[in-house]
């Protein structure tokens, strides 16, 4: 099993602000991780450290040598304003590819032969020319997972993805993850949504204000940690 | 008909406001497609407030207007674009509050060298007349490295104008495609506001885009749509108002309204199925 990132004592600060300290753990090929923890506890933070876009403000992080920076499969929250934005949806798969090219950019045949590969994959072939803004919020985040794994095949990173979907298209996204986590591709994820995702995950990182807990889901759930999370589960 | 034209081509201040006035709209459809999808749009309303009140003191020191304003709006522009990620002072606002300054500066400097007269009315609704050589010029260059740009980089403009923070995480250095466009759209806004006047510049950069968004579903058919309706209208525009003898400005606003308007009641018909 191969490693992709280890974090060894890191901490990210804002303006001198730390939002999280001495965070330690790492990322395996094949993990299906989970990121909980309340508001403000640094979650979008700690994606952007492992995508490379924000520097800890102490201890390092390390990527693995099958890990090539910006070669991740990135699934940001949506933000409302792309809801109307006009764009098709190969237009919108096909720029997962950007990442292979630099300031002048032509798309390549190998380009498009990844993007077909994906709209197969999650079966997206009705809605390749449709424009994002006719699109539900399902269909749209399926979307945006397609151009994630057009980026990057090996390691996904997904900011709250089912967040605003209602319950059954969420189900059906969370089914569609772990096809694909079982299909090899490493998952991390970012979730309010304790319940489903411990469903799923093989580890759980839970950030709390000022300490973190890692470990398997297993372990987890057994842990104090989830009876305060979940006040509910002391009862079953 | 063949008169009208013969008389129209035979003045060259005409010639050269119906060249360079048809680059600048057709740069400013291209940035406007970015700065509206970007909701960037109201920065081009507020540097075209900027551009006024530089282009005064310009006219004050009787230093070449281009050589002030287009520094200045730069600036303006790198400002505003600063002040809306900081999130200190909400964009809109800090927007409003520069065109309101800049207006005033303007129309004081304006009122203290000539006191209010045509000036005035010239650089708010603009003038056919004051497109010069050197704005030409300046206007082909501006139309060339616009269309390069779009051309050869439109993935990365796609990526950032579609989506900030994935651009980033693939490794597209966002900030400074931003800043390149907001850059560019200062050149074109005080270049094109000698015709279309501060008031009324941003209507090139809003229309076309809005316009080619109710028939397009892709972003390649907005930016091409965009592109060839600003050209069209401003064109179509030009004629109308040498042949009405009416303001050149408000003329090309208005074909760009009409043609807003054809766009949308096609789309009305059709419904929400986009044609490009």
């Amino acid at each position: 099993m191969s490693r992709l990132l280890t974090l060894d004592r890191v901490s990210f600060a804002y303006d001198r602000r730390t939002v999280m300290s001495d965070l330690s753990f790492s990322i395996d090929a094949g993990d299906y991780l989970a990121i909980i923890g309340e508001n403000g506890s640094g979650k979008t933070t700690l994606l952007l450290g492992l995508l490379g876009l924000k520097e800890p403000s102490a201890g390092t992080i390390t990527r693995g040598e099958a890990l090539l920076l910006y070669r991740i499969g990135y699934l940001p929250q949506q933000i409302p304003e792309q809801h109307d934005f006009p764009a098709t949806v190969r237009e919108i798969i096909l720029s997962g590819r950007l990442n292979r090219h630099g300031f002048l950019s032509f798309y390549s045949k190998e380009d498009r032969m990844a993007a077909d590969r994906v709209i197969e994959r999650l079966n997206l072939e009705s809605l390749e020319k449709r424009s994002f803004r006719e699109l539900s919020g399902g269909q749209r985040q399926r979307v945006l997972l397609g151009r994630a794994l057009t980026a990057a095949e090996g390691l996904l990173l997904l900011d709250e993805p089912v967040a605003g979907l209602d319950p059954i298209v969420s189900h059906d996204f969370y089914r569609l993850i772990n096809e694909l986590n079982e299909d090899g591709v490493t998952i991390v994820m970012v979730s309010h949504d304790i319940h489903c995702v411990t469903k799923n995950s093989s580890h759980v990182l839970h950030l709390g204000y000022g300490h973190f807990y890692y470990g398997t889901t297993e372990d987890y759930m057994n842990s104090q940690l989830v009876a305060s999370y979940l006040p509910d589960r002391g009862a079953v | 008909m063949i008169q009208f034209f013969s008389d129209f081509f035979s003045f060259s201040f005409l010639l050269r406001a119906l060249i360079g006035g048809a680059l600048v709209a057709l740069s400013a459809s291209l940035l406007g497609t970015s700065l509206v999808l970007t909701r960037y749009a109201m920065i081009g309303d507020g540097l075209s407030h900027v551009a006024f009140g530089a282009l005064a003191i310009a006219m004050a020191l009787s230093a070449a207007p281009l050589l002030i304003a287009i520094p200045i709006v730069m600036l303006a522009a790198f400002l505003l674009l600063r002040l809306s990620d900081n999130n200190r002072v909400r964009g809109d606002s800090a927007i409003a509050m520069l065109s309101s300054a800049s207006m005033a500066i303007g129309v004081i400097v304006i009122s203290l060298v000539s006191g209010m007269n045509t000036d005035l009315y010239s650089f708010m609704f603009g003038s056919i007349l004051s497109m010069s050589q050197s704005d030409m010029v300046m206007a082909i260059l501006l139309s060339v490295v616009v269309t390069m740009l779009f051309s050869f980089s439109y993935n990365n403009l796609f990526a950032v104008t579609f989506d900030e923070n994935f651009a980033r995480a693939s490794g597209v250095r966002a900030g400074i495609w931003n800043a390149l466009l907001a850059m560019l759209a200062s050149v074109t806004i005080v270049l094109g506001m000698r015709i279309m006047g501060a008031i009324l510049i941003s209507s090139l950069i809003i229309f076309p885009p809005l316009s080619a968004m109710r028939l397009c579903g892709s972003f390649k058919g907005v930016t091409l749509l965009s592109a060839l309706s600003s050209i069209v209208c401003f064109v179509v525009g030009l004629f109308l108002s040498y042949a009405l003898d009416l303001p050149s400005g408000p003329v090309i606003v208005l074909t760009n309204v009409a043609c807003f308007l054809l766009f949308s009641s096609i789309r009305l018909v059709r419904g929400r199925k986009h044609f490009c």
